[in-house]
């Protein structure tokens, strides 16, 4: 379905993006939170990049700053050719359409008082000069597209369910035809019969319309499901990027490895004979991250080396990029080999 | 009558109702259970089915009014927590029966530090001295893997991670050795690396307290590896309890087997595509009157909206001893057999 050739839409390099802390009366500058630390990964069109970790290593940032809902701190996000990161305010309002964002709470990302018309046709009224019932016909159509009963044109959001709610946000991100959609944790408000219908729809979408998703979730089983690709993240820096289907078989990074092993398997059988991996202790602050390696306060197989050099993000196996010193050979070289580090265009499934 | 001494707690036809200004809502039909002693019980069902009512009801937890419980009985070793006085509960509440809610954050209280709180209970159920409470809250902290507990004793909960806040509730809740514990939904909001942890926890705490713990959780993986028996609810009623191997190797109830479909496997074959559930949970205006699943259920059928169905063994064992399910689809014959 898929070739391996296709250019990829999306290309994210070195993406940076630090909150400053002030304290004090005057406000002093006295840190960062390192959010998303030199973050680089590439999406295929029409594939889904699965971006995974703990709760609080920078996956939302990530997915905002891409989108310009931050200004980053450094790097390029390339997306269907323009650095989205660098356009002027004009250039980044015409681009905009393109681009869209699913969010984790259909409740709170809808404005109660308007009704599912107003919600889906209001980047309508933004960015195009279209009639009343020209934008009606397409509110329609889009309904139509997510499932949604034409008759419930003029309800509102507390008329709806939760499903039903992430539908008119699915449909709203569709309004002007975007190719790359950011989905962050869309599923994780809903019940879990109700998660199986939006998660359907959006590959559905996808294959109708050839869109690309960045889809963002702490449920490993559904990112497995859906992505062609993963990314690990543990505070601010990706782990380990590699082929979901490689991914799951056999984790490189301890991380990866541990966290997969804690996703619990819905069968008593498995359950039992289970090797889990607990890992100690908490995530450190990503306003003070540890020297050298982020994860080397909790890994298992931590060396001296990762106290002290940061590993970079390097290919170990064809398609398949770990940060980690148990892969490079010449442990001790800080630099990592710079030609490897690039993001590789990884196979399908 | 009276269960063999095993089962520390019996519940018997419970029935909440919440009178709100929109009518009734029947949020607890009827709903019967008990729990042995050192038992694992799990509860899972779709959001809505009651399962937080159900706990909350036997401990008098919830607002009432809006709540009432219009009936029923819950023996906690052989005493009727339904009739008791209030005061009588309060001493059964924190002493006997420990509860982990599900927001940590919401349910301690931020103004005190960690240590008052999980002293408070023991200086007043257990009549512990200021000193033997400061020395049992340390040891509670240890057993829950809190490092460096006597200092972390007079933090605030601000100064704790999500993880950490769970693990605490945790050890408020077991502070007065309770028979029963029940936890709400105890890891959900956690990360899987950190519910791990809480997971390992409870396992251990098992086999050293010996305690009987209901489980509230819709995940079901999580209810695969620690429980010992599971009830599903929908509909604010139990419509099928099994063991747990039994209930994942043969779901009977067709909320059961299509809840079983609709998650996604982190191993074997992956899915070409998720099965679905199909329309919206009931409204639970009033009593009821026919099957609360019927309008999702692809086996349903005349007698579904005549009759809603009782529990029914399908394996010969008295109810709650085996496999029971309340299914039409199931048996259709004999759908009445159970009241008997
Ligand atoms: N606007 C902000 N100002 C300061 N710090 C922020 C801001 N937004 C996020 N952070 C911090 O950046 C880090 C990453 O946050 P982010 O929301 O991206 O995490 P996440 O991986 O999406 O977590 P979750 O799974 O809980 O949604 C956190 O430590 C967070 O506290
Ligand atoms: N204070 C209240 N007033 C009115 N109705 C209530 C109140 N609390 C709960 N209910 C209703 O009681 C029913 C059962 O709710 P309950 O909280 O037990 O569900 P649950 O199974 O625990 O769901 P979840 O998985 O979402 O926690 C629901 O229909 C709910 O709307
Ligand atoms: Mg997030
Ligand atoms: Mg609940």
């Amino acid at each position: 379905m898929l070739d391996a050739g296709a250019p990829p839409l999306v290309q994210v390099e070195d993406l940076k993006m630090h909150f400053p802390i002030y304290t004090g009366i005057f406000r002093k500058h006295t840190g960062d939170v390192k959010a998303v630390d030199g973050v680089s990964f590439d999406i295929t069109a029409g594939q889904t990049l699965g971006l995974v970790g703990e709760s609080g290593c920078g996956k939302s940032t990530v997915g905002r700053a891409m989108l310009r809902l931050y200004e980053p701190t450094a790097g390029r996000v390339i997306i269907d050719g323009d650095d989205v990161a660098k356009l002027a305010p004009e250039a980044l309002r015409r681009k905009r359409p393109t681009m869209q964002m699913v969010f984790q709470d259909p409740q709170a990302s809808l404005n109660p008082r308007m009704t599912l018309a107003d919600i889906v046709s209001e980047p309508l009224d933004e960015h195009t000069d279209w009639t009343r019932d020209r934008k009606l016909e397409r509110v329609y159509e889009l309904m139509d597209q997510v499932g949604l009963n034409r008759r419930f044109v003029n309800r509102f959001p507390h008329e709806f369910s939760g499903g039903q709610r992430q539908r008119i946000g699915i449909a709203r991100a569709l309004a002007l035809k975007p190719r790359f959609i950011v989905c962050d944790e869309p599923i994780a408000a809903l019940d879990v019969s109700i998660q199986a219908q939006v998660v359907n729809l959006l590959e559905d979408l996808q294959e109708k319309l050839g869109l690309t998703y960045l889809f963002i979730s702490h449920d490993l089983s559904m990112v497995r499901h859906l992505a062609q690709r993963v990314a690990v993240m543990y505070l601010g820096r990706i782990a380990e990027l590699s082929p979901s289907r490689d991914l799951y078989a056999r984790p490189l990074h301890p991380y990866a490895e541990a966290l997969l092993s804690a996703v619990n398997e819905p069968d008593p059988e498995l359950a039992a004979r289970r090797n889990r991996i607990i890992l100690k202790g908490d995530v450190p602050s990503p306003a003070n991250p540890p020297k050298g390696c982020n994860f080397c306060t909790r890994c298992p197989k931590v060396m001296d080396i990762c106290r002290n050099v940061k590993p970079s993000l390097a290919e170990v196996e064809p398609g398949r990029l770990v940060a980690c010193h148990l892969y490079t050979p010449a442990a001790g070289s800080t630099g990592g080999s710079e030609a490897n580090e690039r993001n590789q265009q990884g196979e399908t499934r | 009558m009276a269960e063999p001494a095993a089962s520390v707690l019996e519940v018997r036809d419970l029935k909440t109702v919440f009178r709100t200004r929109g009518g009734e809502i029947h949020a607890v039909n009827d709903v019967s259970f008990h729990l042995r002693k050192g038992e694992l019980l799990g509860v899972v069902g779709e959001s809505g089915s009651g399962k937080s009512v159900t706990m909350m009801s036997l401990l008098r937890l919830l607002p009432m009014p809006p709540a009432e419980v219009r009936g029923g009985q819950a023996f906690l070793n052989g005493r009727d927590l339904i009739s008791m006085s209030d005061e009588e509960l309060r001493s059964v509440r924190g002493a006997k029966v420990g509860f982990v809610f599900q927001d940590p954050m919401t349910s301690l209280n931020p103004v005190f530090t960690l240590g008052n709180q999980i002293m408070e209970p023991l200086i007043k159920h257990m009549k512990m001295s200021k000193a033997q409470a400061e020395a049992r809250a340390v040891e509670l902290l240890e057993l829950v893997g809190i490092p460096d507990a006597r200092r972390r004793l007079y933090q605030y909960p601000h100064q704790f991670s999500g993880g950490m806040r769970q693990r605490v509730m945790i050890a408020i809740a077991l502070a007065c050795d309770p028979d029963v514990l029940i936890a709400d939904e105890p890891t959900t909001a956690l990360d899987v690396t950190i519910q791990a942890q809480i997971l390992e926890l409870v396992r251990e705490l098992r086999q050293k307290l010996g305690m009987a713990i209901i489980w509230i959780t819709h995940d079901l993986g999580v209810i695969a590896g620690i429980a010992d028996r599971v009830m599903v609810m929908y509909g604010g009623q139990i419509v099928e309890q099994a063991p747990v191997r039994e209930l994942f190797a043969n779901p009977q109830h067709p909320y059961t087997r299509a809840l079983l479909q609709t998650i996604p496997r982190i191993s074997g074959p992956r899915d070409a595509r998720l099965k679905v559930i199909e329309g919206q949970p009931p409204i639970l205006s009033g009593p009821l009157t026919a099957c609360p699943f019927r309008a999702r259920c692809e086996f349903r059928h005349d007698t579904c909206d005549q009759l809603n169905p009782a529990r029914r063994p399908i394996d010969g064992l008295p109810l709650g001893k085996g496999h029971d399910v309340a299914c039409h689809w199931h048996a259709p014959a004999s759908a009445e057999v159970a009241h008997a």
